[in-house]
């Protein structure tokens, strides 16, 4: 039986993360059935997998378009920063009584076209410039990430703190109860992102068109498709959705802008992208799985040191890698 | 300012923040050179720092450290080649996977060998003394040997073939792999330097140290054309642009642009890719193939 490359990587990683909890000298079988059983018996920590896996889903779908155009997207840490200072300037902005229907698609917006905007600079740096993205991503990360902290310590964090005035009320997602957890309904954006990025690359000559140019873009090029547009046009919609995702942590979580809101998650994408192996469902399965590794790393924290789940992180990444080229070199 | 920016302890200063950026970039071009894509800079600054920190600690010996740093620069490299070369995984995808091990990875052990979930117990620091630190020379000595040994020696011959046409060297019966695993050796144990110096020079490793210094010393290599010797030239203009923002921060009061000095080596790089084609100074043909 063909065993698919992730799950091989999976295993290879648990197997990997297990050596590490003996050699600080845990049973990884006691520390890996607590993780389970300690996550899936308490709703606050199922709702925390949620909320982790929402905002990794479209992070993960920000990294697994490009990469199916051929593109590597590591700028989703500028493109989700970028989201979140928008929608949170822009829902503090707005007037306090400034009802749902009006709030709600206004701060999704901002979210959106503010993480657009920096994936299309990264596209059309690639294109007009042949700036290499990934160099041109970090550089990227590294500015939004300081812009918003100076801007915020200047104009937007309130006295010594470093949290901004909160959104309108109006702009406010709910929450999913889930014992007071950080889980909100733009998980429901998050499903939609997945539904409509299946519906593109199964249905339509966009998905088609930017498959194309990944599999080979001279023969994409050879039958008519404008290589730089789609590039460009994929940059931005992969910074849209990973702009969209502040919705989380501003709309639905913090009411407000913070320093560090949402860092991280960016980068986690990747790994969000590759575990699903680029298909829009396997990247909302591998963001739940995720979620689960690092609220449970969190969980039996007594256990083992929370370091190791964010190691095995990568350690995820690297199987994968492997593993796909060991599946299509047989 | 100025005054402050014509004085001995500033060129002091620039040496001290160049260092570890020149070591990166002199790795990273020669990993770069013989064909394998070199984005796990950043993983072998760490965990050299972390080793240098470690050992440093454990023996009392700096020296003991610089050796340490340099020999988790090789391991890292020997993955890095191991999973692209060998098992022909994603170079790209290599290197960021790396990357975030290393990020986790250090900070794991500093919780499982020390307890400590930011800083490791102190070790021997060279501060911003240019005289007395070894690495220092060592650089210099680098940027000058490992520019004539790419073009000059047969291990450079066969490295930049590796890079360029590997099937020429396939022809005389030389494995582009093997080159390509010696070659990353040798980048390895330069970035692992360029991290003993991150942490040697404030005597202790931190969490995330290196804070993305590999990935602008890629963005170095690749703005030099390939050339080791300009990208550690080009490695001097950021540390001159890191060590300048560091006195607007001390002597500038417009606080807001003296807030945002230290993006300046991060917008500079984004401001030269942003104008410069690359299209007189191409890669290794072979870059990133097999």
């Amino acid at each position: 039986m063909k065993r698919p490359a992730s799950v091989t990587a999976l295993l290879a990683s648990m197997a990997i993360g297990s050596v590490l909890m003996l050699i600080v000298g845990k049973s990884p079988g006691h520390v890996w059935w607590s993780m389970v059983t300690s996550v899936c018996g308490d709703p606050y920590l199922v709702g925390q997998v949620l909320f982790k896996a929402t905002a990794l889903t479209l992070t993960g779908l920000a990294v697994s378009i490009p990469l199916d155009a051929g593109l590597f997207n590591i700028g989703g840490e500028a493109q989700l920063g970028a989201g979140v200072f928008a929608s949170a300037v822009v829902g503090a902005a707005l007037p306090g009584g400034t009802p749902a229907v009006i709030a709600i698609p206004v701060c999704v917006l901002a979210a959106v076209l503010a993480g657009a905007a920096v994936g299309g600079a990264i596209g059309v740096l690639r294109v007009a410039r042949g700036a290499h993205e990934v160099i041109t991503s970090i550089m990227l990360n590294a500015v939004v990430a300081g812009v918003v902290l100076v801007e915020g310590m200047h104009h937007i964090f309130q006295g010594g703190t470093t949290t901004g005035p909160p959104i309108a009320r109006g702009a406010w997602l709910p929450g999913l109860g889930l014992a007071g957890s950080a889980a909100n309904t733009s998980i429901v954006l998050a499903a939609g992102a997945v539904a409509l990025v299946w519906w593109l690359r199964a249905r339509t000559t966009w998905g088609q068109a930017w498959l194309a140019v990944g599999r080979d873009p001279e023969a994409a090029r050879s039958v008519g498709i404008d290589v730089g547009r789609v590039q460009i046009w994929v940059m931005t919609g992969a910074g849209a959705l990973a702009g969209l995702a502040a919705t989380s942590f501003v709309m639905g979580h913090k009411h407000a802008l913070e320093e560090g809101l949402g860092r991280g998650a960016g980068l986690l994408g990747i790994s969000a992208a590759l575990l699903g192996r680029l298909h829009p469902v396997g990247v909302a399965v591998a963001a739940l799985l995720l979620g689960f590794l690092s609220v449970g790393g969190l969980a039996v924290g007594e256990l083992v040191p929370k370091e190791l789940t964010e190691m095995l992180q990568g350690v995820v990444v690297l199987a994968i890698a492997v593993a796909a080229a060991w599946e299509r070199r047989r | 300012m100025i005054s402050a920016i014509f004085s001995f302890a500033f060129a002091a200063q620039v040496i001290r923040i160049a260092v570890p950026y020149a070591f990166a970039s002199l790795g990273g071009a020669v990993t770069e050179r013989s064909g394998n894509i070199d984005l796990a800079i950043e993983a072998k600054l760490l965990f050299g720092a972390f080793a240098a920190a470690a050992i440093g600690h454990a023996t009392g010996s700096a020296l003991a450290g610089i050796a340490a740093g340099m020999a988790a620069g090789m391991v890292v490299a020997a993955v890095q080649i191991g999973c692209s070369q060998w098992l022909a995984a994603d170079q790209v995808i290599v290197g960021v996977a790396l990357n975030i091990i290393a990020l986790g990875g250090t900070r794991f052990l500093l919780q499982a060998i020390y307890h400590e979930g930011a800083n490791s117990p102190p070790a021997p620091s060279y501060g911003d003394a240019v005289l007395t630190n070894p690495l220092v020379p060592a650089a210099l000595v680098a940027a000058v040997l490992v520019p004539l040994a790419v073009r000059r020696t047969r291990w450079g011959l066969r490295l930049r073939a590796a890079g360029d046409r590997p099937d020429a060297l396939v022809a005389v019966g030389v494995s582009p792999r093997r080159t390509r695993l010696n070659a990353a050796l040798v980048g390895g144990a330069l970035a692992g330097a360029g991290g003993a110096q991150l942490s040697l020079v404030v005597g202790g490793f931190s969490a995330d140290m290196s804070s993305g210094r590999g990935y602008i010393a890629l963005a170095m290599v690749i703005l030099s054309g390939w050339r080791p010797a300009a990208a550690a030239i080009a490695c001097v203009g950021v540390a001159l642009a890191e060590a300048i923002s560091i006195q607007a921060q001390l002597h500038l009061h417009v606080r807001q642009i003296v807030d945002l000095a230290p993006l300046l080596p991060y917008i500079v790089t984004l401001a030269v890719l942003a104008g410069y084609r690359g299209r007189d100074r191409s890669p290794p043909s072979a870059l990133g193939k097999l």
